[in-house]
């Protein structure tokens, strides 16, 4: 196994996509390393991408906020503007794992590692983020939900990786927010989850309503939800409507963590309380 | 020796510093994971990917073949046991032979010169199976025509007709069981399940074995009984106890899961093929898969109960599963089950199954959880049926002291009733049930044991006192073993200090188990201190030239007993340790004893809980834990037992379970998902310990480590219950089985 740590997107592109063996980009490690060590994977090189310029810093871009794909979990919760813009995004993040690997793990490799049930991708999707991806043709924006194809599979050719993802400018009376269902208080896995991001107008009436669930189909699943919000002030009726629309939605398995019954009706449940959050926060 | 009166102590009961404090903070303390050798070799294992096969051929050529590899054993490395068929049982699931049993059991195992290549070996070794159906169901293994596990392992108490998975039967009680339903206003019967749980220690099983050409071995490991590894390890290795040599580590948790041999024997026949020391630490996934969890079970309780909550008969069945093999752990549940009640009329059944599933092995109270789980949670559902006071009830049959205890024993003085009382004066009885929450309360009794113990006792020539213990100290034991050294010497406890001996330097000390180290060794250390202040009365009446009949010690001192023994001023234990060379040389105590008299063990715990109706969460508000812990020679460890027993058996009731495929294989085998709960998910746990002395301790300590785990199932179980209108039969009350029984469906 063969450790390199580019300078350059260029280069890392370059060795990703000439390496004839398994490739593997590592961000923060903790879902990589994890599965090195249980024999999961073993990748013939790795590629570390944190000294890649630009990559650990949150940068100002158009009145969003453009992420590097290195920047750890812990670094968006420092971020005021951030977490005044994107409370639900940053709150996902917060949830992953614990004080030693928040200060490691990113949203570009909870992303990439293409886990139904990653925290941050629900959120991610709900904001309606774009990832900016590298590759050897050059640079492209794709919206995050085309990034996860299937679990642990993505959309991302060989020699291509993240290198940011883009969290837009938003307007007045806005806000997300993001709810996960685990049987414990940390240090766990969601067993379903929903993800909710609200634009009011000036009357705190719905104008706008994006909804992601995560766990309960193969990948991060988006709901239309505009039938059932917009126009309402999240009155009960459109709480049940929206909480109907999430578990008919919901295409879940049964395994180790939960039936299909229990998570079709939890996650109706969750997002309906993630709406409630959200809409709080914007019309404050 | 009953104590009139409550003695004083002067450091007995006291909170100083652990002695093995500063090196676990400071991570120098030496796990079994940290010893090293030179020229050591690395160990994998290689186990059963199917639940139940046989072995038709193992080909090792390829992985011999590849370089690094220095040996290779299989089973039949290991010559067969004869004449015993427990010790032949735990031989064969260190190393399966022609048979796999469960999913896990080990079949080969590679020492290299690096784990890399002792992983990869591994994976080059090729197995052919026969696969045979399994079964890892207790109750669909009692059913006839069932997958037989095992055949021939069934014992002459099994009646005839029965699955060929039902080896043992046993039956406890008195009374005329018929009687006492007729006398019942209402009779309850039910059926429980709880599912197989993990002690989930944090430190993996880890060893180093070393064995020489002449055939003598070391072996250094995280143990909780370092004697009877060399038992079972001489035995299963075919060689004399003696030659070998066993260091216990520092134990990163074992709550009984460190007294039986896996990885050890492994070891040291891997050493003894490669003539190098041989290191084998198992992963997680190892643990979860290859060593023992508790048993799996189904148990039918039936009580009946007077209108104003007397207890007119009981009775239960218990079908317990330890795996593939045989264990005596349906008599613990037996015993146990009805011991917190005075009863005329009280029948328990003991069965053992055979499955498909790892050798069960301890868990702090093996057994006895379950089998109080399934009786507490009817008399609360009794309670529930004829409005009663579920504390009351308790009060009210309540064994105690001249009790006939469910399992014959008379008892002596005990704390239930006391425990009780306590409960119910306590702050969190009397305070109103918070809004959305519920309330459970539950009993659990355990035996506690003294068993096969030996202590020497040192008293170094500058004052100073070395003990010498054979117990793994695992749950702050050197601490309160040195207080007990201190208080008998009357030197302060900074001047004693107590180690771990190997398995070369005393007798045999029975395991780390039963709740016995503090009340067994803590004897055997005041017996060797009594023997060694003799000695020291004897010289210092040798110095003064009187009778040593006329002296006596007082605060850490030889004195003069009365004023015609002669007027002397006190002669220090420092001072006669100084003139040991001029009086007869070193000064030493001894005691090796059986310890008897161990003296049972009661608690009562509350918990309110708030259940999340539309997710079927429950959340823990409030948990006081009531013990008797007999004298609390270290309060701080006592309420650390209390507090972390009742922190694993709340796991077993709200998310712990061996979870398994259609295929027998288990599919959590990891800390994700199998579930312990983590800090936050707990409240500070309440301690209230109450202080009952044991007859059967000079200074009346009785075991406290063991009883904390047993009542939190049912206390949860009640609680969760009645939040939710409906009552729960299986554990554990993960949410969606939960929300299931809200939903009702
Ligand atoms: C103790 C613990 C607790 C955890 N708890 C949670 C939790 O609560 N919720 C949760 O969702 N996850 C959890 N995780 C999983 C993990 O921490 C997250 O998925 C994390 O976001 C992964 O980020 P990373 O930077 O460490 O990814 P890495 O491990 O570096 O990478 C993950 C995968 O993505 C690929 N990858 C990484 N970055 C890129 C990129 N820029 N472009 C292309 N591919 C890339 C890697 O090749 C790899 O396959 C936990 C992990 C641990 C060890």
């Amino acid at each position: 196994m063969r450790y390199a740590r580019p300078e350059t997107p260029a280069e890392a592109s370059r060795l990703l996509a000439a390496e004839p063996g398994l490739a593997r980009v590592m961000a923060g490690g903790t879902d990589l390393l994890v599965q090195l060590k249980s024999g999961l994977v073993e990748p013939d090189l790795i590629v570390d991408i944190k000294h890649l310029p630009g990559a650990a810093m949150i940068t100002r871009e158009a009145g969003g906020f453009r992420i590097g794909a290195a920047v750890p979990n812990q670094a968006l919760g420092e971020d005021r503007d951030l977490v005044a813009a994107w409370p639900g995004v940053v709150e996902a993040a917060s949830l992953i794992g614990s004080t030693q690997v928040q200060g490691r793990a990113t949203i570009a490799g909870n992303l990439c590692n293409a886990s139904p049930a990653g925290d941050s991708v629900p959120a991610l999707v709900a904001a309606g983020a774009v990832a900016r991806v590298t590759g050897p043709n050059g640079e492209r924006d794709v919206p995050v939900q085309q990034i996860p194809t299937g679990p642990g599979k993505t959309s991302l050719a060989r020699g291509e990786f993240i290198t940011s993802i883009l969290l837009p400018a938003r307007p007045a009376r806005a806000a997300d927010a993001y709810l996960r269902f685990i049987p414990r208080t940390e240090m766990d896995i969601a067993v379903c989850s929903a993800a909710v991001n609200l634009e009011l107008d000036g009357k705190g009436v719905v104008a706008r309503a994006r909804v992601a669930l995560g766990a309960v189909a193969a990948t991060v699943l988006e709901v239309d939800v505009s039938a059932a919000l917009v126009g309402t002030r999240l009155d009960d009726a459109a709480l049940d409507k929206l909480a109907k629309a999430a578990s008919a939605a919901a295409k879940p398995i049964s395994d180790k963590r939960g039936t299909v019954e229990f998570r079709t009706h939890v996650v109706g449940v969750l997002a309906r309380r993630a709406a409630r959050i959200a809409y709080e926060r914007a019309a404050r | 020796m009953a104590l009139d009166q409550p003695r004083k102590f002067k450091y007995v009961g006291t909170r100083p510093a652990r002695p093995d404090g500063i090196d676990k903070v400071t991570g120098r303390a030496q796990y079994g994971n940290d010893i090293t050798a030179p020229g050591m070799l690395w160990a994998k294992v290689l186990r059963s990917p199917h639940a139940h096969a046989r072995i038709l051929s193992i080909d090792t050529s390829a992985a011999e073949a590849l370089p690094g590899v220095r040996a290779i054993v299989t089973g039949a490395d290991f010559p067969p046991i004869e004449g015993d068929a427990g010790m032949r049982d735990v031989q064969l699931n260190c190393m399966a032979t022609t048979h796999v049993w469960y999913e896990g059991h080990a079949v080969a195992a590679v020492a290299a010169t690096s784990q890399a290549i002792a992983n990869k070996a591994a994976r080059l070794i090729k197995v052919e199976y026969e696969i045979l159906p399994h079964v890892t169901d207790v109750d669909a293994a009692m059913a006839p025509g069932a997958p037989v596990v095992r055949e021939g392992q069934t014992m002459e108490n099994v009646p005839a007709g029965m699955s060929a998975n039902v080896t043992y039967h046993s039956e406890f009680g008195h009374g005329d069981l018929a009687a006492g339903f007729a006398r019942a206003d209402k009779i309850i019967e039910r059926n429980f399940r709880t599912a197989a749980t993990h002690q989930g220690y944090i430190e993996p099983q880890a060893c180093l074995a070393s064995m020489t050409a002449d055939g003598r071995g070391e072996l250094w490991t995280c143990t909780q009984g370092h004697f009877y590894f060399r038992t079972a390890c001489a035995a299963i290795l075919g060689i004399e106890a003696s030659a070998l040599r066993v260091t216990a580590s520092e134990i990163g948790g074992g709550f009984g899961g460190k007294t039986q041999v896996w990885a050890e024997p492994v070891a040291l026949a891997l050493s003894k093929k490669a003539g190098k020391p041989v290191k084998l630490t198992m992963t997680r996934d190892e643990v979860f898969r290859g060593t023992g969890p508790t048993v799996t079970t189904s148990i039918t309780c039936k009580i009946g109960m007077t209108k104003d909550g007397r207890i007119t008969a009981g009775e239960a069945t218990l079908r317990y599963s330890g795996g593939a093999f045989h264990t005596g752990t349906c008599d613990m549940g037996a015993m146990a089950a009805f011991a917190s009640y005075d009863l005329d009329a009280v029948r328990t059944y003991g069965w053992n199954v055979l499955t498909n599933r790892p050798k069960e092995i301890s868990y702090r109270a093996p057994g006895a959880p379950q089998a109080i789980y399934a009786v507490e949670s009817t008399i609360d559902e009794l309670c529930q049926l004829l409005n009663l006071d579920p504390l009351d009830v308790r009060i009210k049959n309540a064994a105690k002291a001249g009790t006939k205890s469910s399992y014959g024993v008379v008892f002596e003085e005990m704390g239930l009733l006391a425990a009780l009382k306590a409960a119910k004066a306590h702050p969190h009885w009397n305070s109103p049930v918070p809004e959305g929450a519920s309330r459970g309360v539950a009993c659990g009794f355990w035996f506690n044991f003294g068993g096969n113990t030996c202590v020497s006792l040192n008293i170094g020539t500058d004052g100073t006192v070395a003990v010498s213990e054979g117990n793994p100290d695992i749950g702050g034991s050197r601490a309160s073993i040195s207080l007990m050294a201190a208080e008998e010497l009357g030197v302060p406890y900074e001047k004693v200090r107590t180690v771990i001996a190997d398995t070369g330097t005393l007798g045999y000390n029975d395991n780390t188990d039963g709740s016995r180290v503090t009340f067994a060794v803590g004897l055997a250390t005041i017996r060797a201190a009594q023997e060694a202040k003799k000695d020291m009365m004897r010289r210092a009446a040798a110095i003064w030239g009187i009778d040593a009949e006329a002296v006596e010690w007082v605060d850490g001192a030889a004195v003069p007993a009365g004023p015609n023994a002669g007027k002397f001023p006190p002669m220090t234990l420092a001072e006669i340790a100084a003139q040991s060379f001029q009086t007869g040389g070193p000064i030493a105590g001894h005691c090796d004893f059986q310890a008897d008299g161990a003296g049972v063990s009661f608690g009562v715990h509350i918990a309110d809980v708030a259940v999340d109706q539309e997710t079927g969460k429950t959340k823990v508000l409030r948990y006081t834990v009531f013990q008797d812990a007999g004298k609390a020679v270290h309060p701080d460890y006592v309420e650390g037992q209390m507090q972390g027993g009742a922190v694993q058996g709340i796991g077993m009731a709200l998310n712990e379970e061996y979870i398994y495929s259609d295929k027998g294989v288990i599919l959590n085998p990891g800390f994700l998902d199998y579930r312990i709960p983590v800090a936050s998910d707990m409240p500070m746990i309440e301690t209230v310990i109450l202080e009952i002395p044991n007859p059967g301790h000079p200074y009346g300590v009785r075991g406290v480590g063991e009883t904390p785990i047993v009542p939190p199932l049912a206390t949860l179980t009640n609680a969760i219950s009645r939040g939710i209108g409906k009552r729960l039969y299986e554990l554990p009350m993960s949410p969606p089985r939960v929300l299931k029984a809200i939903k009702g469906h």
